[in-house]
């Protein structure tokens, strides 16, 4: 995992301002511009089968995501409910690594070469993949940002430096526990956004307590000037739409995957489309007068 | 050399250990790390942890010299430290009394625990029933299946036992269970982790628990041998008996410490759990530690006779001390240890755990190297009447 930052440095110093760099700031920029708030699907690579992600991304894209968060499937999902997990089964049933789900974003970029692409996944099969051989062809595939669950700051210094200098977003998570000093920590090293868990648990739960989630995004703000996304507990138009007025992004994972559990190979790209459209919708009515039951 | 005191203030043995987890967790194990280093050195803490070892575990286990099978052996003489003898059967119970009285002081209702071939889960609802918690026990469906007596046990103590249907349905998946329970209901649950493994502080503080192991055969060498042991060899799942043994011995570097491995049916096969003779350094259960994996980083599943030492991972302090040269790590396949098992069930009238059964089947080989007056103790982690039936099966009966 030791590599030579300076190099890389050089290698990418005169292409910061090229099309590819920072999708991710570009997309939340007009978004901000249209008064209107990012919808985030999540999706596992290969999941149920890894022929239908790439389809899949571009049906989520044309039914209403602005950006796609893309997990890359792991044995172990600790940090995940039973939902994310068996789509992370699915996929690895067919083999899926790291680098068939970079494969997916190259191809994905064939045609799209706007729509951000964030991976998320767990520590131990970018770490057997190594950070520099991860982070270069990653950036050579159209990656723009990857959240690993299982490092916090404090554990992955190395890491954060090595996609800096691929202009790689990290995004990194915030809970309704973590304390003002962390926060800024956080702050220091986030880039593109920053995903905030809007409960206590695991993805797929069901508790989201919007009061709770409003308080905390103001004093998220104190501290953070990225966009900062919401997920967890968001399970329909009524749950999006209101979140989508307290934060910069609504971010939907279980609830897709539950789409896709649910559909056969026919209608599966039309079943998520569907749902999508309504959490699209939901988000873009009148965003601003919407206000969290009490 | 300095003294050994590792792990650094933020959970690192060397490049192992720390804190990998989701920013969910983070805050419970900040709690718990600060009240655990609050108790760690609190005197009415340790106070009551020794009564309950002493009266309720029947501490300390005494120092058995196996003669019998030394001279069969025709080496070195074999020494067994009898964690069998405490009360549940095995070392367990140390550290999840010292986790129920840390959870207590903490003010936490409920209990959680994983467990693979049950010990851990009994030894947490002995422990939860002791001090009227509730008790949650996860464990694979697989191992549901295989462990019934076990399970029963659980449920006589008052524990409810989840099974697992995810993933490979076994220890790791059972862990990953119980991870998901502590984060969503972290307010009034304690996670009794039975292992050196897991996020900081649990290495540390498990270890802790367990040293009395080595504490008390320090003393007990003196006073009975006056001497201490040439060699310390102990079985190596999680690595907990082990490092209860070694770690008060680390800084003597006079002895000998060996860690044993489960080869399964022989390391160069894909059936065993061998993490530090064949695994890769990666991040799995919140810390950084030999994994048995694949190429692209996902976690394998293992085999061994033994389900105590049937896990992936190993604790972080024990790859440490293998790359820093201090312990040694060998491994012994099923037949070995079945072979061992039967010897000490022959020679000794001790019937010993499975996994225990690994540590001296390692001994046996070494003692008939080694001179007549060369000492070696073995931690005999655990009584086998749990591994009646897996014993009878290998020798084609059924009970």
């Amino acid at each position: 995992m030791e590599f030579n930052f300076d190099s890389i440095k050089n290698f990418f110093s005169g292409q910061s301002s090229t099309q590819n760099a920072r999708r991710i700031a570009s997309t939340f920029s007009s978004l901000k511009a249209q008064n209107r708030k990012a919808l985030i699907p999540f999706i596992t690579a290969g999941d149920p089968t890894p022929q239908i992600t790439v389809q899949l991304m571009h049906q989520l894209v044309r039914s209403g995501a602005d950006i796609i968060e893309l997990g890359i499937p792991f044995s172990d999902p600790m940090a995940d409910g039973p939902t994310i997990q068996r789509s992370s089964e699915r996929a690895l049933k067919h083999h899926v690594s790291v680098k068939d789900v970079l494969a997916m974003v190259a191809e994905f970029r064939t045609v799209d070469k706007k729509t951000p692409i964030v991976l998320m996944g767990y520590a131990n099969p970018i770490e057997a993949m190594g950070y520099e051989s991860f982070a270069s062809q990653a950036r050579a595939c159209g990656v723009d940002g990857i959240l690993i669950v299982d490092y916090p700051p404090e554990e992955c210094e190395k890491w954060v430096q090595c996609l800096d200098a691929y202009q790689i977003d990290a995004i990194f998570l915030l809970s309704p526990t973590t304390p003002a000093n962390r926060i800024e920590q956080v702050a220091k090293m986030a880039k593109g956004y920053v995903y905030y868990v809007s409960l206590k648990g695991v993805t797929g739960a069901s508790h989201l307590d919007l009061n709770n989630v409003g308080e905390m995004l103001k004093q998220l703000r104190d501290h953070i000037s990225l966009p900062i996304g919401v997920g967890f507990g968001i399970r329909d138009g009524e749950t999006a739409r209101a979140v989508a007025s307290l934060a910069d992004a609504v971010v939907v994972g279980s609830r897709i995957i539950e789409e896709i559990e649910r559909s056969s190979d026919n209608d599966l790209l039309d079943n998520v489309a569907n749902f999508s459209t309504g959490l699209r919708n939901a988000i873009d009515g009148n965003v601003s007068n919407i206000q969290p039951k009490t | 050399m300095n003294a050994y005191d590792l792990p650094s203030k933020d959970g690192h043995f060397g490049p192992y250990g720390g804190i990998f987890v989701a920013e969910t967790l983070i805050s419970a194990l900040e709690d718990l790390r600060k009240q655990y280093e609050f108790y760690r050195s609190d005197q009415d803490f340790q106070a009551e942890f020794a009564y309950e070892l002493k009266h309720y575990v029947g501490r300390p286990s005494p120092i058995y010299h196996a003669k019998r099978w030394s001279q069969h052996l025709g080496g070195a003489q074999i020494l067994l430290k009898r964690e069998d003898l405490n009360h549940t059967g095995a070392h367990k119970i140390n550290n999840t009394i010292g986790q129920a009285l840390l959870a207590k002081r903490m003010g936490k209702k409920r209990v959680i625990a994983e467990t693979g071939a049950g010990q851990h889960g009994v030894a947490s609802a002995t422990v939860a029933a002791r001090y009227g918690m509730e008790c949650v026990v996860y464990m694979g469906s697989e191992d549901v299946k295989r462990q019934a007596t076990n399970v029963y046990r659980m449920k006589l103590l008052g524990a409810t036992v989840v099974p697992v249907e995810s993933g490979s349905q076994t220890l790791k998946d059972a862990l990953n269970e119980a991870m998901r329970d502590w984060v969503t209901n972290v307010e009034d649950t304690f996670y009794i982790i039975g292992t050196v493994a897991g996020p900081h502080p649990y290495p540390m503080m498990v270890r802790d628990f367990q040293a009395i192991i080595g504490k008390e055969a320090k003393v007990q060498m003196q006073a009975d041998f006056n001497q201490q042991p040439d060699v310390l060899i102990a079985c190596v799942g999680g690595g907990s008996n082990a490092i209860g043994l070694f770690y008060p011995y680390i800084d003597d570097t006079n002895v000998r410490l060996i860690g044993v491995e489960a080869a399964g049916k022989g390391i160069n096969t894909n059936q065993h759990a061998a993490t530090l003779l064949t695994g890769k350094p990666g991040v799995l259960h919140g810390n950084r530690t030999y994994l048995i994996q694949d190429e692209h980083g996902q976690i394998i599943e293992t085999h061994s006779i033994s389900a105590g030492l049937d896990y992936p991972g190993v604790g972080p302090e024990h790859a440490w001390l293998k790359d820093c040269g201090r312990a040694e790590y060998v491994a012994v396949t099923d037949d070995e240890a079945l072979h061992a098992f039967h010897a000490l069930c022959r020679y000794e009238g001790i019937l010993p755990a499975l996994e225990s059964s690994h540590a001296l089947a390692y001994a046996a080989k070494l003692a008939p190297t080694l001179a007549k007056d060369k000492l070696l103790l073995v931690n005999l982690s655990g009584r086998g009447d749990k591994d009646m039936s897996t014993v009878a099966q290998m020798s084609g009966l059924t009970l």
